[in-house]
This record gives structure tokens, sequence and C-alpha cells, in this order.
């Protein structure tokens, strides 16, 4: 079982967090974006082998989060919120 | 072999508690203290059980975890299939029985099975029974395979318990190696764990030789741990740390002695410390698994610990220095003792009255049921009465391997050790491959310096040293007669031959053609000379061929343990209504719906379910109902930046809507599709409350946390789900404003002062309450919130306050029948993955909205504007017809094939209207109105009407009625 750093909440169990999809991941507005963008917005991720960078969410304080780590080894490299603001 | 128990000793066993238990049901008698093996072994009893394929005799190898044939079925409270006898305490009454033996280990009827066994190499099952189909033969074999039984009957006396657990040092192993290494550790001021499979701390100590710091090593042992123990240590003896996984998290599976369900532990460690010791291996010869034939070194536990000698006239064969010891204290014992060594120089002394064959090896072991002899490999013949082996030592560094640390081959030690460290682990002791007590203490100690400065001093060796001298005795290709490898699975040099005869040379093939080290040992004793054996047939090095994949667990764990207290209702416990009981009271019949225990109808034990259902239909619309929505979703959502917040969330427009008012809309996904559906309402100009489906708040609530986190920011909205925190009581029929008139809310519930889709704010007996004029009935509803906590007298006083009027309680069921009569529709119910909104009718938004929402580019797809896409109708048959069956499908017949054009979603008999009323999503069908359609079910065909999905009252006339 991993050891996830929420930005809020410090390091907790992984059975406490939801995977929320990549980070950067910026949804296009409007009816006029392309099928193939739209498309690519909700289905095409890049499931990197290696270093990742993932929006989690730790579903007991319910914060959305940015965290990087290494989808081989498990390395968790860091973890910020999704705004940047400070926290305590 | 005539094993006994000598007239003194055993430092495990206490001779003033006696005790028996039945194995294979003739009565053992033992000490506390004794294992199954240990008084079985005093028993003088040697075959314990049957091989897993040729049924052959097995006795009892070793005196630990690492036992390939003596398995037990354990019965009673603590019943467990397939125990190991060598570690499972023996207890007063327990009843054992040996596993795959029929009637019992030494007369099993499949013994015969041996006699075929040239014409059953490996995967002679695979190869035989293909045609005509495996299918066929499977039952037979699987009755055949497998060791214990697992007792259907039995049920768990307890539950395990789980414990969540961090500790800056875990030291795994009370050897030698972990006691140093602990006591060092605690020098630092570090909180340290220290944990070990044995009842007691002590590993090795307990058996072999050895003095620290001038003391007995069982006096140093006992020092230490109370050392420890003093300081807050947690020391755990039956203790297993069987797995490391993800960010070095330890399981441990903890035994009681007391017969209470195991414990599992999880322990986050900051450093682990692995002592886990090292595992003796057997050495190649034909019949090396005949009973009778022990690791040396158990012999000598056995000795030492229960003061049972395993034999009169003993051969011990080695081909390393650690069976010296074993020789001498046998012959110390009073057996005969021939020492077979298969080197010639650089031995130890011999030691006193052992008799030593230098430069051979055994050949054969002879005898029957139990070992009577051996043949050495010059063709000389010795009498014996029990075989002790050692064919070196193989570390136990599965820990390490889990936590993907990789190996290192030791030509000196003849062993695969821990190679590049693995951060946050060390592995200590003979699991690093160190021998004397003074290399272990030196390798103690370099491992816990990087922890910090300790107070504690180095332990010093001052008794005998052992040493580790070793010549490599592999199983050898081309070995004359059957020699075992894997005991347990009865695989033997000739299965692994076969393998690399048909290209299985890769060290994972060869474990999975042959089973070689898949058994419930996992191949503590066997993994090691099987891959060595490869190695020697391919012409490869050990390295070379490597090791399988270590996996947790290190030894079973009880399937108890994991689950711990998630079982039962626990399992998925089910949320709760505030006034469960008092529909209880009521006659209510509770069942499940998504995720919530709610009354499905009341009453209906006489009238049976179905006439309940019907029955309070059909009032509710006469009079009125009263109904318990408190799973409704509410959810409130506040800030400057609200209304933006809820058009974006919403499929409708929302921003409009005026304080006080209430409106029905729909949630999409990303893709379009129909999320959930739901009433909201705006309190004030920055406060709405969501009101969502009951089993989706929890979604809903991540879904508008998603959104305002991501796009509106946290300072824009805040959310708060308040849906436990309130009940909803709901008022419903024609009647239901004169009932409510008969109670006093504090204001008014004209319809002028309380229209449709508006809220009213009052109070009940000083508490607030919210009432909202929205209808899933179609005829006119008061849902009243209030306290969850103060929800009973009102629910009472509604309740006898209906007696005027005839108000009958209605549960889901009914409810489900008023709305399906008004083509209101379930989302997941009426709707599936694939439902966008104007599938349901409800274009306008699509249409005309001018600002973003979710899922809005999904709307104007290809297949979003696909002409044939399924909508949401109403489907009418004859009266006096059955409803249609849910899930039926519409049908069209062309090329002389049947082609589906849709499903009914939810069917029921109204009883309002005397006849059935079903919804459905059908192809075009808004369009199609008044036309005709053949509905198939299980083969047979009916013919419906479709019709607008509103069967009841389309105009709405009711609502104000
Ligand atoms: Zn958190």
């Amino acid at each position: 079982m991993q050891l996830f750093p929420c930005p809020f909440c410090g390091p907790r169990d992984e059975t406490e967090f939801h995977y929320g999809g990549d980070a950067g991941n910026a949804r296009p507005d409007g009816t006029q974006v392309p099928i193939d963008r739209w498309a690519n917005y909700l289905y095409l991720r890049s499931n990197p082998k290696g270093t990742a960078r993932e929006i989690w969410v730790h579903m007991t304080c319910g914060e959305f989060f940015v965290m990087d780590r290494d989808t081989v080894t498990h390395n968790v490299l860091s973890s910020a919120t999704l705004g940047g603001e400070h926290v305590a | 072999m005539t094993a006994s128990r000598l007239a003194t000793g055993g430092s495990a066993i206490d001779r003033s508690r006696p005790i028996r238990f039945s194995f294979d049901g003739a009565t053992v008698h033992g000490f506390a203290g004794d294992t199954i093996a240990s008084a079985l072994l005093a028993g003088d009893i040697a075959v314990v059980g049957r091989s897993f394929k040729y049924h052959r005799p097995r006795g009892i190898w070793g005196a630990g975890v690492e036992e390939p044939n003596a398995l037990v079925d354990v019965g009673g409270p603590r019943a467990t299939p397939n125990t190991r006898a060598t570690t499972e305490p023996a207890r007063d009454g327990l009843v054992a029985k040996s596993v795959n033996a029929t009637p019992n280990a030494l007369a099993d009827r499949n013994a015969f099975l041996d006699r075929f066994s040239r014409f059953i190499p490996a995967a002679f099952y695979y190869k035989t029974f293909m045609w005509p189909d495996w299918h066929m033969f499977e039952p037979r074999i699987r009755a055949m395979a497998g060791l214990g039984k697992v007792d259907t009957d039995w049920t768990s006396p307890g539950t395990s318990d789980q414990i969540n657990h961090h500790c800056d040092v875990l030291v795994v192993g009370a050897g030698p190696a972990g006691l140093a290494a602990a006591r060092l550790a605690a020098g630092t001021g570090l909180s340290v764990m220290l944990v070990d499979d044995q009842p007691k701390p002590g590993g090795s100590l307990g058996h072999r030789a050895g003095g620290i710091d001038g003391k007995p090593a069982a006096v140093w042992v006992e020092e230490t741990v109370a050392e420890l123990t003093a300081g807050g240590h947690l020391i755990l003896p039956s203790t297993t740390a069987f797995g490391i996984y993800d960010h070095n998290l330890v399981g441990l599976n903890q035994r009681h002695p007391d017969g209470r369900p195991d414990t599992l532990w999880r322990v986050r460690p900051r450093q682990i410390v692995l002592a886990t010791g090292a595992i003796e291996r057997p050495l190649p010869f034909a019949n090396n698994d005949l009973p009778g034939i022990l690791s040396a070194d158990a012999a000598l536990a056995y000795l030492r610990r229960h003061a049972v000698l395993v034999g009169r006239r003993i051969v011990v064969a080695t081909n390393n220095d650690s069976a010296y010891e074993v020789a001498g204290a046998l012959a110390e014992a009073g057996a005969e003792v021939t020492l077979v060594d298969i080197r010639r120089e650089g031995m130890p002394a011999t030691p006193a009255k052992v008799r030593l064959i230098k430069g051979r090896a055994l050949a054969a072991a002879n005898g029957k049921l139990r070992v009577e002899g051996v043949t050495l490999d010059d063709g000389t013949r010795l009498d014996a009465d029990c075989v002790l082996v050692s064919g070196g030592w193989t570390p136990t560094i599965h820990l390490f391997g889990q936590a993907r640390g990789k190996l290192a081959w030791s030509e000196a030690r003849a062993a695969f050790l821990p190679g590049d460290p693995v951060d946050g682990i060390a592995v200590v002791g003979a699991a690093a491959g160190a021998v004397s007590l003074s290399e272990v203490f030196a390798n103690s100690a370099k491992a816990v310096a990087s922890f910090g400065q300790t107070k504690a001093a180095m332990p010093r060796s001052t008794g005998p040293e052992a040493t580790g001298g070793i010549t490599a005795a592999w199983p050898m290709p081309g070995s004359k007669g059957r020699i075992w490898i894997d005991y347990q699975n009865d695989v033997t040099v000739k299965d692994v031959e076969l393998a690399a005869r048909e290209n299985f040379v890769s060290v994972e093939h060869l474990k999975r053609y042959t089973t070689l080290g898949m058994a419930t040992d996992q191949g503590k004793t066997s993994n090691l000379p099987g891959l060595a054996l490869m190695a020697g047939i391919t012409g490869r090095t050990v390295p070379e061929v490597g090791t399988t994949t270590y996996r947790p667990p290190f030894t079973p764990v009880p399937l108890a343990s994991f689950s711990g207290a998630r079982a039962g209702e626990l399992m998925a416990p089910v949320r709760r209504l505030p006034l469960e009981s008092v529909h209880r009271d009521s006659g209510a019949l509770f069942q499940e719906y998504g995720g919530w225990l709610r009354p499905a109808h009341y009453g209906g034990r006489d009238a049976g379910a179905d006439g309940a259902i019907q029955y309070e239909a059909l009032r509710a619309r006469q009079s009125v109902a009263l109904f318990d929505g408190s799973t409704l979703g509410k959810i409130e959502v506040i800030g400057p930046q609200v209304a933006e917040f809820v058009d974006f969330i919403y499929y409708n427009t929302m921003s409009t809507l005026k304080p006080g008012r209430c409106r029905y809309g729909f949630m999409l996904s990303e893709n379009g599709v129909v999320f959930d559906d739901g009433v909201l309402v705006r309190l004030d100009e920055h406060r709405f409350i969501v009101s969502c489906s009951s089993s989706h708040v929890a979604a809903v609530h991540a879904r508008l946390e998603e959104w305002r986190q991501d796009r509106f920011g946290r300072d824009a909205v805040h959310i708060h789900n308040a849906t436990a925190e309130m009940a909803t009581l709901t008022v419903s029929g024609p009647n239901a404003r004169k009932l409510l008139q008969t109670l006093d809310f504090g204001l008014s519930l004209d319809d002028a002062d309380l229209p449709h889709m508006a809220i009213g704010h009052g109070t009940y007996a000083g508490d607030e309450v919210r009432i909202a004029r929205v209808s899933f009935t179609g005829d006119r509803s008061y849902e009243i919130s209030i306290r969850a906590d103060r929800a009973e007298p009102l629910w009472a006083h509604l309740r006898q306050a209906g007696q005027a009027f005839d108000a009958t309680v209605i549960g889901l069921e009914a409810l489900m029948i008023l709305r399906a009569e008004k083509g209101f529709i379930v989302i997941g119910k009426d709707t599936d993955g694939t439902t966008l909104p104007h599938d349901l009718g409800l274009e306008g938004p699509r249409a005309k909205r001018q600002t973003e929402f979710v899922g809005r580019r999904s709307l104007f797809t290809e297949e979003a504007s696909r002409g044939d896409r399924l909508q949401l109708v109403g489907l009418t048959v004859p009266q006096g017809e059955a409803p249609l069956p849910t899930g039926a499908h519409g049908i069209r017949r062309s090329d002389g094939k049947l082609h589906s054009q849709g499903f009914v979603t939810s069917s029921y008999q109204s009883p309002t209207l005397g006849r059935p009323v079903a919804l459905g999503l059908i192809e075009r069908g808004a369009a199609r109105h008044g036309e005709a359609i053949e509905i198939q079910h299980l083969g047979k065909v009916r013919t419906a009407t479709i019709a607008a999905p509103c069967a009841f009252d389309p105009a709405g006339e009711r609502l104000h009625a």
C-alpha cells in the first residue's frame, strides 16, 4: 500500500485517494472546439512509463491536488495544491 | 526410525503440563511447548502425510516454516487446513488429520499411484487429458488433487483484529542478529518493534551452541528481551512478517496462544531490519523423500528444544560444516552416529563418538514406509533408522526480494545473498550470509550505525564460533533413481530434465511447467536446488538461470486476517434512515436501494407484497400519502460565484432562478450522458441546494468539488453535503395541503404564498423546517426537511393528523409506480450510459444555451445528432393484459431477422388507471406516438403502442388541485 502526501493532510494510505486523471488536461470550452481536440480531452491518456504528473483527490478531506510520481518505481516525487495556494 | 523422548532436557517444553491430542484418530502424548511435529516425533510416528501427486509416504522434514511434508488439517474452533505440523503448537484436545491420504497417512489407498509414476511425468495431466476435452476429466482429477480439506461447516469464533502501527525501526527475526540489531537500535533512542515467528525469541540460539558477553546464549536472550521490554519497545512472538508492500509497508500476522483469531498488523516503519535467518537445504540422492530423513538442523532443534532424539542409528550426510555440531550433539545424547561428508579436506574437527566417512555422498536411501539404511556412492550400505541431511543454507531473503531487492550470487556460500541495498531496508545475520556470531554482531552493528549514535554496546561472542565451509552439492542431470527436489509438489530431477528437453528452460517456465516451488511451502527448500539443476542441465551458472519473483505471503495467512471486521453486514454497510425503527414498528419491509436501507412497502404479510404496493399506490392518489424521502441528496452550494457555478454544472440555465424557487434539471457527464437529475433550490442570491438522487449523493458531491476546485477556485464557491443532517418527510396527494394545515409551521400554505416549485421556511416545535413544493408523484406534494434527530415527533404528528384524511404511508415500490404513471424517469433505470438529454425530450438548453456547461460539446457530435437515437416513450398495452417485462426488446423484422429497436425500462400495473404502464427507450420514439411496436421477451412476442411518457394527468392539473 502506497503512502501519498496530501498537501493538506500529510502522508496517508493510498486507499484514501482516488485518481483524477492526467494533470494539464485542460478543458477546451465552446461548441466550436474541433471534435478530435474534444475527443483527446475526453479519452486520450498519455500513460507514461516513468515520471507522471497526475491529479489525485484525497477522499477524506475532499481536496484535489497535483502529484508527481514514478509509475515504475512508485516513488512519489512531489505533491502540490491545484492552485498553488499556501497550505499550512 | 525409532525416535523417542529423552528423560531430561528440552528448553521449550514444560513437563509438568502433559497434553493429549489426536492424529489420524490415534492418541498422541506430549507436553505444553511441543509442536504437533515434535510430539509426533516423540511418539515415533514416522509417516505423517502423503505427497501431492504420487501419494508417497512422507515424514517430518524440518522444524519450522519451511516444512514441505508435514501438513495437517487441524479441526475445532481454530480449524485450519494444510497447517504445518512443525509450527502449530500442540494443544490438549486438538484434532489433527494428515492431508491427501485416505483413510490415513499410513494406509493410503491412492498409494498405487506411485507405481505408475514413470507414466505421470511433469505436465502429464495437461498433455493426456486434452482430448477430447479437459473438462470431461477435470472433476475426477480435481477430486484426487489438492491436499487438505476445508471444513465447510466451520464458522469463525470471532473477528480478526487489524492494527495499523508505526515505529522507527522494525526488526524482523529475533535470532542473534535481530536481537543485537534491536538492542543497538533502541540504544540510539529510536522506537523499535521486534517480531519473530517462533513462540519464543532467540532463533538459532535456542538450539545452537554459543556464548555471548560471557553468558550462555539463553541468558543473553532473556536479558536482551527484558531490556527491550523495559524500554517500552514492542516485541511480538508468534508473528510472521509475511509481506513488504509499496513504500515499505510491512504486513504481519500474529497468532495468539489463547486461541483468539489471528491479528493482522500493517506496520509503517522508517527503517526495516531483516534478520530472517537461513533455511537448510536437502541433499540429492535417490528416495531422499522417505520418512525418517530430516534436516540436520531440525534434528538438533528437536533434541535441544523438545528433548526428542530422532533415531538410534543415525547417518548424517553433509557438504558443509554446520552438520558437525548436530552429529556431535546426537552422539552425546546416546545415538550411534555416522557422519558422511562429500568433502575430503577442510572440515571441522570430527566430534567425539562420531564415525566420519569423508569424500562420500549418499547415492540412495533404502526402505519402504520409512528409512532403513543408505547406500553410499561407492556402493557401501549402512543401516540407519534415521538419516539427517544438510545441503547448505539458503538465506531467507524473501522479504528483501518482495521489496524489489536484487540478489547477488555467492560462490563461497553457495547461495543468493542480498545485492544492492534497498532504501530503508537492511539485511543482517544469516540472511546476509553471516555465519559466526562475531560476524553476525558486527553485521548488525554496521546496519544500525546509520540510524545514529547508540548507547548500547555491541554484543561479543564468547562461545564456540560456527564456521561456514561448504562444497556445493546440487542435483545432477542423469542421476540414477528418483531424486526429489520439491517434496510437496512431487517434482524430481527427471521432471526438471523433461522441462529442459521441452525447452522450458527459463526459471519462470520451469516453475509453471513442473510446479516446482508452487506448493504451500513456496519452495523454501526446493527452489535453489531446482534452478541449480537447470543450470547444470543447460550449461549455465546459477545466477544466469536466476530466481523466480518473490511475492507475498511468505507463509500462508488466513483470509480471516485480511477480511478482519469487513464481513457480513460490515462488508458493504448500508446507510440507514433516521426513522428506521419507526418504520419497522409500522410493519415496513426493508430493501436496499442504492446503498440505503428503505421501506419497500408497509404490511403486505397478508395481501402479499404486490397487493400491499398496489394498495399504497392507489390510496396515494385518492387522498394523501406520507413518504420518508430522507435519502434525497441535499448538497448546499454557497458563494459569490455560485450562480455561474450552477449554470456550468447543470444542463439547464439555473442562474435565472428566483430566490425561494426550485427548478428541475439534469447534470451531464463531459461525454454528454445524463448523469443525474433533481431539483435545484435557490435559497438566496448566493445559496443553492442541489438535491440529487439518493444513490448519487457521494458522486455528485465529488463532481461539484472537482469543478469547484479545478475551474472556479476555493473562494468562489463553498460546498457542504448536508444530506445526513436533514430528514425529509413528504406529504403528497389531493389532501396534502389540508393535512398540513392541521399542523402549525408558522407559514402560509396558500398557493399564492407557496406555489408549486417554491419553498417556504417555517418552524416545527421550535426547529426550523424547510417546506418545498416539488412533486415526484404528479400530485400536490410538500417535502418537509427538518433536523434528522427531530424528525420522529413530526412524522408521528403527520401520521396522527393523517388519520382524519385516511392517509397512507407508502414505501419506495408504490412511489416507483406513481412516478412511472407520470413518465418521471429514474436515472440509470430509464436511462443508460448512452442517453443524452435530448433523448429524454429536453432539447431546449442544447438548442438555446449560449454559456458553457458540463458535457456541452458532446451534444453536438455526429453520434449525438443521429436520427435513429433511442428516445424516451411510454408503452401501452390493452386493458386486461399483464405489464410488459422490464428489459423486453422492441423489435423490427427485416431480412427474416429480428432487430432490436430499444427496450422497456420501467413497467408496472397502475391501480389508478387499471392497466399497465411502461416506459422505454425506443428508436425515434418521440416521433412515433400512436404507432404499434412488437415487444419480445424470452421468445414471446406481444404488441404495444408507443405513447407519450406521461400516462396520467398529462396536463398536470393535479399539482394544483
Ligand atoms: Zn487531505
